[in-house]
């Protein structure tokens, strides 16, 4: 019966979100939910061009969702700020769950669910500036494409704050 | 830091009497009941006297008609596959359960229904109360029993046990209450309602766990579900937990002394904390029945909370409740009761339970109201969810 609770880690990071909110016009925007649980995830990218390279400069998220989906919002964008692009497309759910020092089995998926609105926010900005998008970062788009159909249908009388 | 318990649906502390009342039955009275001498007598005599305290207590004719069983769970186990298993051979197979069972009387359904019993499920309306019409249909030649929780543990609604007993008596078919909630809340009179079965625990009306009961109604037959030395008439073989039996016999006598006085400033205290959560803070819903609901049970959602974040945010504050949402679950699957009265998911998840008792003082209860306030606003300024 091991694992079956948070880490202090992981509470503190609910209790005190870090990069919580939203950017006005961000120049990457991602969402993602997760049907079973019922969490759902959105991200904002604000991206710089420094030195020929394209910075993360600032992130922001919104979650609905339990503690661990709050936490796993607050550690990735953490985890991306001051990253390049290629750096950001390398985190996993693993750097979240290391950062959290672990997450209760049942909870791994909250993990997932804020590299999907991670994707997802990194997808839009490739596409909208034409730019040739990795074949697994399409393959995740089109993963979550399809999840949020799905989430669309079962959440359809809110009022998404978009 | 405060320590503000508002759980007392989950369990209750033992109430000092109680603890008073067992403790010669650990180490200085220890016989067994079965032993012939008098070390056994004097504890057969004892459970005996609890057993009609208890059959007292709900309008029971005979003391005989209480079994002592582990808890509420087993008694419920056993009120369905006893009867079930009783009956499988007088092609009377099918039970209809309501769907807003405690999960020990859904799953025993289930699996009954995998051992080739037919099962149905009762629909509840909005409040949470079963449609008698709907139960009249759904009753067949072959119907056994009827089994519908009396103040139900999540949304507090209290059923009319008495409109379902009555039709369950006409229909000739065997009614069976789950009153762990109930028992101690409000009065309760098996043949005024016409109950053939009913549970009821301990260790919701301040005395230990470890200890429920189940009546059963003279001439109704049950087979056992354990088999052993013979105790509790044959019925629930198991050395007797005397110290158990005890307190929860002495837990029941402070009830009919105190339960109405009790009862009155419960759900004057459960009716101010509603009002003033539902004035306070927008985007609410009082899920249960207004009125007729358990004395101490607050079941409220709020839009675009989720429910566990709101309990662990609560936690840290030291204000200790429960939820229905699917994040504290281990299925993570929103609650089934929250579900059947018509909540959608998103409504079910952001429930929050918070069940008053004995030793709640109004101090606890202002506490509580503002740290409530508070964490809504704060889980709502990190949702995707508008509801400002």
């Amino acid at each position: 019966m091991s694992n079956t609770f948070y880490t202090e880690e992981t509470i503190e990071h609910f209790r005190h979100p870090h990069n919580f909110g939203e950017i006005k016009s961000p120049d990457g925007y991602g969402e993602a939910g997760n049907i079973i649980c019922g969490d759902i995830m959105s991200l904002y990218l604000k991206i710089r061009e420094s030195k020929n390279k394209e910075i993360i400069s600032d992130v922001k998220f919104r979650t609905y969702g339990c503690a661990a989906a709050i936490a796993t919002s607050s550690v990735v964008t953490d985890l991306v700020k001051g990253k390049t692009i290629e750096e950001a497309l390398k985190i996993s759910k693993n750097n979240i769950v290391k950062t959290l020092k672990g997450l209760p089995p049942i909870k791994i998926h909250c993990s997932i669910l804020a590299i999907d609105a991670l994707s997802e926010a990194l997808f839009q900005y490739l596409k909208k500036h034409k730019r040739k998008i990795p074949p697994e970062l399409k393959k995740k788009h089109e993963h979550v494409e399809k999840e949020k159909k799905s989430i669309d249908e079962r959440y359809r009388h809110w009022q998404l704050r978009k | 830091m405060k320590k503000i318990y508002l759980d007392y649906a989950a369990t209750t502390p033992v109430d000092p009497r109680v603890v008073k009342a067992m403790l010669p039955y650990f180490s200085q009275k220890f016989g067994n009941t079965m032993s012939l001498h008098q070390f056994g007598r004097e504890q057969a005599e004892v459970v005996e006297k609890s057993r009609k305290i208890i059959a007292d207590f709900i309008g029971a004719k005979n003391p005989e008609e209480i079994i002592f069983t582990s808890s509420a769970t087993e008694s419920n186990n056993l009120a369905l596959k006893g009867l079930a298993f009783a009956n499988r051979f007088k092609k009377k197979n099918h039970l209809i359960v309501s769907r807003i069972e405690h999960d020990c009387v859904l799953e025993s359904s289930h699996w009954l229904k995998s051992q080739g019993f037919e099962i149905d499920y009762l629909s509840v309306d909005r409040d949470g109360f079963v449609d008698l019409s709907e139960l009249k249909k759904l009753i067949k030649k072959n119907t056994l029993l009827v089994s519908v929780i009396h103040g139900n543990n999540e949304i507090g609604t209290m059923q009319d046990i008495e409109a379902i007993g009555k039709i369950c008596q006409e229909k000739n078919v065997y009614f069976h209450t789950d009153a762990s909630q109930s028992y101690g809340k409000i009065e309760i009179d098996v043949n005024k309602m016409n109950i053939d079965l009913l549970t009821a625990s301990s260790h919701k009306v301040y005395g230990p766990k470890g200890v429920g009961i189940l009546y059963v109604k003279k001439g109704v037959l049950i087979e056992p579900i354990l088999h052993g030395g013979g105790h509790e008439n044959k019925l629930r073989s198991s050395t007797v937990n005397v110290p158990g039996i005890v307190g929860f016999a002495k837990a029941t006598e402070i009830l009919k002394k105190e339960g109405k006085k009790e009862n009155k400033k419960l759900s004057k205290m459960r009716d101010y904390l509603i009002n003033k959560l539902r004035k306070s803070i927008k985007k609410t819903r009082l899920n249960g029945h207004p009125i007729k609901r358990l004395s101490n049970n607050i079941n409220m959602s709020f839009f675009g909370a989720e429910g566990e974040s709101l309990v662990l945010e609560l936690d840290s504050q030291g204000v200790m409740v429960s939820t229905g949402s699917a994040c504290s679950s281990k299925t993570l699957v929103p609650s089934h009761v929250l579900l059947a009265i018509g909540l959608k998911p998103q409504e079910a998840h952001g429930s929050l339970r918070i069940s008053l008792g004995r030793f709640t003082k109004k101090t606890d209860i202002n506490y509580a109201i503002k740290q409530i306030i508070n964490t809504v606003k704060k889980i709502r300024k990190i949702s995707i969810f508008s509801y400002e």
